[in-house]
């Protein structure tokens, strides 16, 4: 075990210079063909030389190499680093001079109980609906699994949560306050978040943001199990003379659950693009919506620092579940 | 086996069995005129077509024959561990100590197993769980039969393993399959078979993925335990040399059918069927040396289309206008002895 | 049936073995007409096909599925519901619903298959070499794909379309495309490992093919069925995609036309009663992204011989 974690820490880490290079590369050319970020502060009547020059040494901007184009700024990018190390993501140029992590701070709550809600919706539904369904192979049930889950993954998430705002949150709403439903089903459907029901207000997005990947899940424990089923491991435990129960629901799932696991690594980074965008539709103060409205205020700055956080959040988290696959599959650990 | 099984009051075995009423004078195992289908898309496959045999007590019968003779699925059905679609059972008994095993509830049918009757098959790697360790896999077995506590089936797990010939058996308890050799690896499924000591084991292919030197060591360990604990072997296989080391009689099987039925010296000596004249002939020996090898010609029929008549005529030298119309039944050879062909006495006399 | 006791030959015609040299060939050539057969069995197939080809037609020549004219739009009928001589009513401009569906099709459908066409070969490339040869050459690709993969899908789009220049159907495809192949590389490196140590490439190569040669003819095309299923649901999948990021504000603007335009423009007012404004635009593009991962699925269960 120790030396599989030794090895993917050691493949670990220059993926991660690597793919926060090249974060920095992309944005770094944005900023030498698109303008500078600071004059563009300034409209029609820009202050002094000297102030932009101040201004932009307080933002780290005034590297000569933001000038020419196509050069990667590795001196700049170095200084990054540094800055990273030691917790500093930069500052907003937009967003009330703030450093970055603290607004990140500010909103993470947010997210993360978005986040959480979606991450226990979409495993508990996704592998209970993906067990029947396996279990009830090319019956009703399973059909209908099938078709459901086919069409949650051609849904993508804004339709899915512009539809269900607009006829979940508004019209059902409507006829909930017409009834005299208790006020707390009326609140799990507002169009948007509610500070006064920071965890109802999110259930609704929670499931939005969760339904894609559920319907993955789904599919995959399905699979998954039926597969298993037909293992010769199965017939074995069988041949032991355990019940179903027992052959299905623990040598069988088991097995099942290993590739489930593996995925949960992979939708961590949907999570984060579909939090952005349920954060959009539904005007949940969180991470996200910092992301979208960071890119609508150009504020490069901010950019550059929360996605590269987010960047690193989803390595860890890959990391993790490695670490979480190695645990749950003995054959990998002793490689 | 040093201490006998525990059996706690909770055993849950007990308490099913116990309602059964098995006639300790009957044969061990009887298996009288099984038939099995498989429904596929392609027709329904006759995969075992009327096979009787039986088993007594400290005796090893061989069920010989080709991949797809239905030698595993016999094996599968007598443990009822067939797929139920597409599988059927069409008819037929199985009995066990006099009591059918066919017309039992399958909750009383999954006490017998492992029980009484217990199977080993063949690619040890994939018929063990690999994500649950030796030790623990093993365990079940106590666990769950009898009622005995995590400690009392590790403890009786460490000492089936040391039983079998594993080396370290305490510390080897926590590994996992693929940690261990393909010959301990059936070691190991010899010690889950036997764990609850049973009266037959069925063994499928057991060494047929091994090396041979390995293929030796473990058919002896699996006669050495089968005189000391006094039990009846199926063996299956179709590697004609282990056979004729272990076996006691011998069924041999083609197409689903039974085709001979002898004491392994008659078999080897003077087979009374055209197939099984033809698998010992087929076998290379050395002082043929220089000869052309012989083998069956052609191939087994599917078993969705078998020719009408006799399953063999086809390929067989023996065959008359007779086998193409008239089915053999098993003919009762003298000396206790069938054959499932027209002309047996040809075919012993040549 | 002779008499005499020799032994006759009566073997059963398929169950002769082929001839040795095109054993391969003729495997594969079984397997996609078994596939091809099992798939033109099934009626959900030819479902798919036919929106797949209505709405590919829709793309090539709107005219010849909508009369009116997109652009043609009066402020005052803005929002108007559906009647009878204009089933699909009107966009909030006082565009021709149904014709501004119809139009927005091609700039949708371009994106992603171009975008898919991209990440195909350039994941295919990388998959296969990094599969191919093992050692250096793989770990560099490997953690080179990784890199790529460290970005999340979405956020890594919503930066790069951040900063170019211009956002048209190149660009988008090309961001797309760049944040995209790594799945299919994995994919493809996985499948050429697994196919490398068959048996049959063994052979080819002591016969003494060429590395081209044994990836070129035997490797690729039996590694090649999961590429084909991924790239089928892909181009459902990045119709969606355009679809959010030109939603988002990040993807086409106006005065282009796209799905993810209208529903974006609809979202406000339907919120006010004119549903008709988001249910249409929102139903096209969910049919056509479900006639795509339909489409792939099925491949998926024909070509799969486990599946059997």
């Amino acid at each position: 075990m120790g030396r599989y974690l030794a090895r993917r820490l050691l493949q670990f880490i220059p993926v991660v210079i690597g793919t926060m290079f090249l974060l920095h590369y992309i944005t770094t050319l944005g900023i030498q063909f698109n303008g500078d970020p600071v004059r563009a502060l300034f409209g029609d009547r820009p202050p002094p030389a000297e102030v932009l020059e101040a201004i932009r040494a307080r933002y780290g901007l005034d590297n000569d190499c933001l000038n020419q184009r196509g050069n990667p700024c590795v001196g700049m990018f170095i200084d990054r680093v540094g800055q990273y190390l030691q917790g500093d993501f930069g500052q907003s140029i937009r967003m009330g001079d703030r450093p970055v992590t603290e607004i990140v701070l500010e909103r993470a709550p947010v997210t993360i109980r978005l986040t959480a809600i979606a991450i226990v919706f979409e495993t508990v539904v996704g592998i209970v609906i993906g067990v029947m369904a396996a279990l009830r192979k090319d019956k009703f049930v399973d059909n209908g699994v099938r078709i459901v889950t086919t069409l949650l993954i051609s849904t993508p998430i804004f339709v899915f949560g512009v539809l269900v705002q607009v006829f979940g949150a508004l019209a059902l709403r409507r006829w909930l306050l017409a009834n005299d439903a208790p006020d707390w089903t009326s609140d799990m459907f507002s169009p948007v978040y509610n500070v006064d029901n920071p965890w109802l207000s999110l259930v609704v997005p929670g499931i939005v943001l969760g339904a894609v990947s559920l319907a993955s899940i789904a599919r995959l424990t399905r699979t998954s199990l039926i597969e298993n089923l037909r293992a010769d491991y199965v017939r074995t435990a069988r041949a032991k003379g355990l019940p179903p129960r027992r052959t299905i629901g623990v040598h069988a799932l088991r097995n099942s659950l290993i590739p489930v696991v593996t995925y949960i690594g992979i939708d961590i980074g949907m999570l984060m693009g579909g939090a952005l965008i349920t954060e959009t539709i539904f005007s949940i103060p969180g991470i996200g919506q910092l992301v979208f409205l960071a890119v609508e205020f150009q504020d490069a700055l901010v950019i550059i620092g929360v996605v590269t956080l987010l960047v690193l959040v989803f390595l860890v988290a890959n990391l993790i579940v490695d670490v979480l696959y190695a645990v749950l599959d003995p054959r990998i650990r002793y490689d | 086996m040093t201490d006998t099984v525990i059996e706690s009051k909770k055993s849950p075995d007990r308490s099913a069995l116990g309602r059964v009423h098995f006639d300790e004078t009957a044969p061990l195992l009887e298996v009288q005129d099984l038939k099995v289908e498989f429904h596929t898309r392609y027709g329904v496959a006759q995969a075992v077509n009327g096979v009787s045999f039986r088993l007594d007590e400290g005796e090893t019968l061989g069920i010989l024959g080709e991949s797809g003779c239905g030698k595993s699925v016999t094996a599968q059905a007598i443990m009822g561990i067939l797929d139920s679609p597409p599988a059927k059972i069409a008819g037929g008994s199985i009995r066990f100590r006099g009591v059918d095993l066919l017309k039992m509830d399958e909750r009383t049918r999954r006490h017998v197993r492992q029980n009484k009757i217990a199977i080993i098959f063949q690619d040890a790697l994939s018929s063990l769980n690999p994500v649950f360790t030796v030790g623990w896999q093993l365990a079940e077995v106590y666990r769950k039969h009898t009622g005995a506590t995590r400690a009392q089936a590790k403890v009786k797990a460490a000492e089936l393993l040391e039983l079998v010939g594993i080396p370290g058996a305490k510390q080897r308890a926590n590994s996992f399959p693929h940690q261990f050799s393909g010959g301990q690896r059936q070691r190991v499924m010899i010690a889950m078979a036997l764990a609850l000591e049973p009266d037959v084991i069925i063994a499928d292919e057991p060494t047929t993925a091994l090396d041979v030197t390995v293929q030796a060591q473990v058919m002896r360990l699996l006669a050495d335990l089968q005189k000391s604990m006094q039990m009846g072997l199926i063996l299956i296989t179709h590697d004609m040399g282990v056979m004729a080391e272990v076996a006691d009689h011998l069924c041999v099987m083609y197409a689903g059918e039974a085709v001979e039925r002898a004491s392994v010296h008659q078999l080897y000596e003077h087979p009374a069927h055209p197939y099984t004249k033809g698998l010992l002939e087929s076998i290379p020996r050395i002082d043929l040396k220089g000869e052309e090898l012989r083998a069956i010609k052609g191939l087994p029929p599917p078993l969705t289309d078998l020719p009408p008549g006799c399953s063999f005529h086809p390929r067989c030298g023996f065959a008359r206008d007779r086998c193409k119309v008239d089915h053999p039944p098993l003919y009762e050879v003298p000396g206790n002895r069938g054959s499932a062909c027209h002309y047996w006495e040809e075919v012993i006399e040549s | 049936m002779t008499d005499a006791p020799a032994i006759t030959v009566q073997p059963e015609p398929d169950h002769q073995p082929p001839p040795r040299g095109d054993q391969k060939k003729e495997v594969s050539r079984s397997l996609w007409a078994d596939g091809w057969r099992e798939l033109r069995s099934k009626p959900l197939f030819w479902v798919s096909m036919v929106i797949v080809l209505a709405v590919s037609s829709m793309a090539v020549l709107p005219g010849l599925w909508a009369s009116g004219d997109p652009a043609q739009c009066l402020l005052a009928r803005g929002s108007q519901g559906p009647s009878s001589q204009h089933p699909f009513g009107y966009t909030f401009q006082g565009c021709d619903m149904w014709a501004a569906i119809v139009h927005g099709t091609s700039k949708s459908l371009a994106v992603a298959l171009l975008a898919t066409t991209l990440l195909t070969v350039f994941g295919m490339l990388v998959g296969t070499l990094a599969g191919y040869f093992p050692g250096i050459v793989d770990t560099l690709l490997s953690r080179f794909t990784d890199i790529f993969f460290g970005l999340p899908f979405l956020l890594g789009a919503v930066v790069f379309l951040a900063v170019v220049p211009v956002r048209n159907v190149w660009t988008i495809a090309a961001v797309i495309a760049i944040l995209g192949w790594t799945t299919i590389a994995r994919v493809m490196r996985g499948s050429v490992l697994a196919t490398k140590n068959k048996d049959f490439v063994e052979a080819a190569r002591a016969l003494g093919a060429s590395n081209a040669r044994v990836i070129l003819r035997h490797i690729l095309p039996n590694a090649m069925a999961p590429i084909i299923v991924l790239a089928t649901i892909y181009l459902g999948i990045y119709v969606g995609v355009e679809a959010t990021l030109t939603y988002l504000g990040v993807g086409f603007q106006r005065p282009n036309t796209t799905w993810g335009l209208l529903i974006a423009e609809g979202q406000p007012y339907a919120l006010q009663g004119s549903a008709h404004l988001l249910i249409f635009p929102c139903a096209f593009l969910v049919l056509t992204v479900l006639a795509f991962i339909m489409l792939g699925d099925l491949l998926r269960d024909a070509f799969d011989p486990r599946g059997r």
